[in-house]
């Protein structure tokens, strides 16, 4: 139980954020032409990578659970808003599609030299600052309709075991790749790093 | 070589990793990350910080006053978090991978297709949405739906249901770029 290290530090800060940030960067995620021809259906790399992702840790977590290593009462789960998070959800979609990037890719993208990511950013602090300027106790009610009382996690709400939710996850991991890899074929396939470099032309958003 | 397969410092451009392996290796930055601190990654928590700390700047009494952002600088230093440093790392291993990969280019992506003035707007207008929408569900596609999903929470999975539902449906409607 000696994990989690609950380390708010300097240096794990730095340490996974700059990993994170070479990952992001590395399967092309700073090019809002790439990020949005998922939504296009033409380049499932967002799918692809985030699922793998999630299956991994998920399955990580899980292993560090069972095995005692990792107290799981010490791990933040988000309290399950289901409203808030669907509303939430609709606006980054919105957000993403139309501006090119998510917040965390927008950072990738500044700094992969896009002055349009930029703007993107200047345009996050002002969404926050408008939402902060509509909250009171009327929002906070408003954005807590909704909550499963019963828990958080699927788990603990509902009872589906943490292993049969894993495996319907690698079962749709699979299923992400075979479906994705042949829309990419039938469309016109993932876009490359010289594309990306290259910038959004219209051959490659139509 | 060609404008197309040469970057501004003239390094050949690399390709991006294949997505299993950018995948595998995001689930164990993310492993990590939780075994480090009991939390994930994440982004608009430092974005939030930010504009609390632009208020504390530009607006002093208006930012303190405030229900959302005045418990942040209540202490007085809004940005002295985990996540801030968690972005700026995000920053510098961004910028490193992208200069060593030969993908770094300083350009308004976006222009060429819509033009300037139209991406100048959905860019600002993305942002605005994302930023509202990524306060309204306490978390972005980081924060929530990448780092809550690991968790295996309800939450994180209506998140990325509705975000993509919404983002299929938009990119047909508006062109941002």
């Amino acid at each position: 139980m000696a994990w989690p290290l609950q380390d708010a530090g300097m240096w794990s800060g730095l340490l996974c954020g700059a990993l994170f940030g070479v990952v992001l960067e590395s399967a092309g995620f700073g090019s809002p032409a790439k990020l949005t021809a998922q939504f296009r259906l033409s380049d499932w790399s967002v799918f692809k990578v985030m699922f793998t992702a999630i299956v991994v840790a998920a399955t990580g977590l899980w292993l560090l659970r069972v095995t005692g290593l990792m107290n799981a009462d010490a791990v933040f789960v988000p309290t399950s808003f289901v409203m808030a998070a669907a509303v939430g959800g609709a606006l980054v979609g919105a957000g993403f599609a139309i501006g090119g990037y998510c917040p965390g890719t927008s950072v990738v993208g500044l700094f992969s030299g896009r002055l349009d990511a930029l703007v993107f950013v200047l345009g996050l602090l002002a969404g926050t600052v408008v939402f902060a300027g509509l909250y009171g106790p009327a929002v906070e009610q408003l954005l807590a309709l909704g909550e499963v009382a019963a828990g958080d996690t699927f788990a603990d709400a509902f009872g589906i075991p943490d292993v049969l939710m894993l495996v319907v996850m690698g079962a749709a991991l699979v299923l992400v790749f075979w479906l994705g890899s042949r829309m990419e074929r039938a469309r016109r396939g993932p876009v490359t790093a010289e594309q990306a470099v290259a910038g959004s032309n219209a051959h490659l958003t139509r | 070589m060609s404008s197309l397969s040469s970057s501004a410092f003239g390094r050949r451009v690399r390709p991006f990793w294949p997505p299993l392996l950018a995948g595998v290796a995001l689930g164990l930055v993310l492993l990590l990350t939780f075994v480090l601190t009991g939390h994930g990654l994440g982004a608009t928590g430092a974005s939030t910080r930010l504009a609390a700390w632009v208020g504390l700047s530009v607006a002093p009494q208006a930012t303190v006053a405030n229900a959302y952002l005045g418990p942040m600088v209540a202490q007085g230093q809004p940005m002295a978090s985990w996540i801030s440093w968690q972005v700026l790392g995000v920053a510098m291993g961004a910028l490193a991978s992208a200069f060593v990969a030969g993908r770094f280019r300083v350009q308004f992506d976006g222009g060429k297709s819509v033009g300037l003035g139209k991406r100048l707007v959905t860019a600002l207008l993305g942002g605005l949405m994302a930023g509202f929408g990524a306060r309204v569900a306490a978390g972005c596609t980081s924060g929530l739906g990448l780092s809550g999903a690991a968790t295996l929470a309800i939450a994180a999975f209506v998140f990325l249901g509705s975000f993509f539902a919404v983002g299929l449906v938009a990119s047909r409607v508006v062109r941002g770029l």
